[in-house]
């Protein structure tokens, strides 16, 4: 006769309201670990997603995730000459806050080198890679953007023609990626009024200096587009991505980019590190420790639960003593019970997650190194706790049971 | 008188002293108790509150060492002072039953699996088991209460499925404290007809803690505690029950 299962048919409302609490708490343990995981991997999505083995940056800067870094666009071509490099693509990254059919429309918008790049490398769930130079985009789908969508951003509307799955920036934005051009539009260009204001200030600025009472054609210049004006120099990228050739060595490489006076330059691994060196380091931490809290909290607490289970039946235990039971009986009793409800818990906290995690705003990644991880530590905090209440059974006396 | 008897004993106990805390609190709970229990005799056992009844049962019942005296049950010695010879344990489940004030039954077994443990606890095999519960609820008359768990019994009911429990293994001895108390005086003598009969029919020896003056005529002998020592006690059967116990060993 199984007296851990007949106890457990007896109480058995009591029994699935603790396998129940334990398996609350497992999960909040299981889904803090895959917060922590989910941070991790979503600082570092990008620059693994893109693969790129150098980074140029520039010169002083820890790279565009970090801090702001502008390069002219031309460092691409440069670089592009580079014995070894196979490719160079510039890197835009910016995110905006903008509305959409009244609700706030947060992404991070990432430029790609139209026409080599078009965005095939992106995990696209539903709809298709850029297709043409100007005003499409491919949205992550939890920006919440649909197929077809037509998103005004600036002076242009942009349609989405592709939807990628779990892209999103280092801070958790979801991403939206577009031609480097565009992506530039969107973070430069204002609305025709603007455009318009800034124009006639222009022709006034100049107009009030010698060179307009001089030049008075250049009035012409001034009140029309501003890229027609040599003065304002070429466009600006964050970073320049490079991908190099196999069989050179990528340090020299990044070593001969390295020594031109305007860049730095960051290796894949580099690029990682600074980001889980800076941005997220403190949230990684702060993450890490309240972990480990929670693990050792639910410890208690699960090891509190079984011991006052066993402390509940010292009268029965007593009892069996007196009737000559083994301490097989009464280990087994104890054990069986603790073991059962670690293991239900654990197992109800698996799927009680797979279910809720997904409705996170941001991800949340169960490793199986941490489901395999937890599943030892619930199976040594309820031997440890049964241990405890074995202890304390062990020593009971049979002669309570005439208390 | 007793070394005719001594073949056909259940119980002999010699100078018997148990002694609980120590210094200040010391308090001598039994003291040079000597006793014999033949087969097929039932003896009770009297006293006023305090004197030392129940722990001399728990000295008998092996559940606590005496700090003196010996103790053989059936052939065997099992302590010769605070040191057991046996395994108390094993000697327990397998010679001895227990009926307290309370029917103690483990509250998440039903009325059934509470008699059919004590014996699977003894390595007796669970249809074997299950067999002989049937048999002894029926002979208790709580059959029909099987499946009942303990709380859903009376405290008759309950009491008497403590008693089946007790004679699960066909014990030799079979200690009994104040099995009635909790019981109407209808239902009190009841049990304790139960035991005389368990006594006389399956040849056990029984002893039981009672305050029941009533129903002393069940006993073959009665036995009397004051202040943890022992005397004959003035039971009306006193002599005949040694003879009866005595004509139920042959
Ligand atoms: N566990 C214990 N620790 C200390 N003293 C005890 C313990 N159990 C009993 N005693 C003391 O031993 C003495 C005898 O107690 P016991 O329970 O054997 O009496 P009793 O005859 O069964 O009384 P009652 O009729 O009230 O049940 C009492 O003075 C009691 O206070
Ligand atoms: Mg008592």
């Amino acid at each position: 006769m199984n007296l851990a299962l007949k106890d457990i048919r007896h109480s058995f409302g009591r029994f699935v309201l603790t396998t129940f609490g334990i398996s609350l708490l497992l999960m909040l343990v299981m889904g803090m670990g895959g917060i922590y995981r989910g941070l991790v991997e979503e600082a570092t999505l990008l620059v693994d997603r893109v693969g790129a083995d150098l980074w140029v940056v520039q010169k002083g800067t820890r790279g565009p995730f970090a801090e702001i870094s502008r390069l002219p666009r031309n460092v691409e071509d440069r670089v592009l000459a580079v014995p070894g490099v196979v490719s160079a693509n510039s890197f835009i990254s910016h995110t905006i806050q903008r509305e959409y059919r009244d609700k706030p429309l947060r992404v991070t918008i990432q430029g790609l080198s139209w026409p080599t790049d078009r965005g095939l490398w992106l995990p696209i769930v539903a709809g298709r890679a850029l297709g043409q130079a100007h005003f499409e985009m491919i949205a992550d789908k939890s920006s919440g953007l649909a197929l077809g969508d037509h998103v005004p951003l600036g002076k242009d509307t942009y349609a989405v023609v592709g939807l990628t799955g779990q892209m999103s920036s280092s801070s958790g934005d979801p991403m939206a990626f577009m031609t480097l051009t565009d992506a530039q539009a969107v973070q430069f260009d204002l609305v025709g009024d603007a455009v318009r204001t800034e124009r006639a200030a222009r022709v006034n600025r100049l107009q009030a200096i010698d060179l307009g009472r001089s030049q008075p054609q250049l009035e012409d210049r001034a009140a029309g587009v501003s890229s027609a004006i040599p003065a304002l120099g070429t466009s600006m990228v964050s970073a320049v991505l490079v991908d190099i050739a196999p069989g050179y060595d990528p340090v020299k490489v990044a070593a001969r980019i390295a020594s031109w006076p305007d860049v730095s330059v960051y290796s894949h691994e580099g690029q990682r590190n600074l980001l889980l060196g800076g941005m997220v380091d403190k949230a990684r931490r702060q993450l890490g420790l309240f972990r480990v809290l929670l693990i050792i909290v639910s410890g208690i607490i699960m090891a509190l639960i079984l011991y006052t289970l066993t402390l509940d039946k010292l009268h029965d235990i007593a009892m069996l003593k007196l009737l000559g039971a083994r301490n097989l009986v009464i280990l087994a009793l104890i054990l069986q019970q603790a073991l059962l409800l670690g293991g239900l818990g654990y197992c109800l906290a698996y799927y009680l997650g797979r279910w809720i995690f997904p409705y996170f705003p941001r991800r949340v990644v169960i490793m199986q190194e941490d489901l395999v991880s937890l599943a030892f530590i619930v199976l040594a905090i309820s031997v440890a706790a049964s241990l405890l209440g074995i202890a304390k059974a062990l020593r009971v006396q049979p002669n309570e049971v005439l208390a | 008188m007793t070394t005719p008897l001594s073949a056909g004993l259940v119980v002999e106990a010699t100078g018997l002293t148990k002694i609980y805390g120590s210094g200040n609190t010391e308090v001598v709970a039994v003291r040079d108790a000597s006793l014999t229990v033949a087969r097929g005799e039932i003896v009770a056992l009297l006293g006023p509150s305090g004197a030392g009844k129940s722990t001399l049962l728990t000295l008998l019942g092996l559940i606590l060492p005496p700090n003196a005296g010996r103790i053989s049950i059936g052939q065997t010695l099992v302590f010769d002072g605070e040191r057991s010879r046996v395994n108390v344990r094993r000697f327990r489940r397998q010679h001895l039953g227990f009926v307290f004030q309370k029917a103690n039954l483990i509250p998440f077994l039903t009325a059934a699996e509470n008699v059919q443990l004590a014996m699977e606890i003894n390595d007796v095999s669970p249809r074997a088991a299950r067999t002989r519960t049937m048999e002894l609820l029926e002979y208790l008359g709580v059959a029909d209460r099987a499946e009942h768990l303990p709380s859903k019994l009376s405290g008759g009911q309950a009491q008497r499925v403590a008693v089946a429990r007790s004679l699960a293994n066909r014990p030799s001895l079979i200690l009994a404290d104040e099995p009635t108390a909790a019981l109407d005086s209808v239902r009190g003598r009841q049990v304790m007809e139960l035991f005389r009969k368990v006594a006389h029919e399956q040849k056990a020896g029984v002893m039981v803690v009672t305050h029941d003056h009533r129903a002393l005529d069940v006993f073959d002998r009665s036995l009397e505690m004051e202040d943890g020592q022992l005397r004959t006690g003035a039971c009306p059967n006193s002599t005949t029950g040694q003879n009866k116990a005595h004509e139920n060993d042959k």
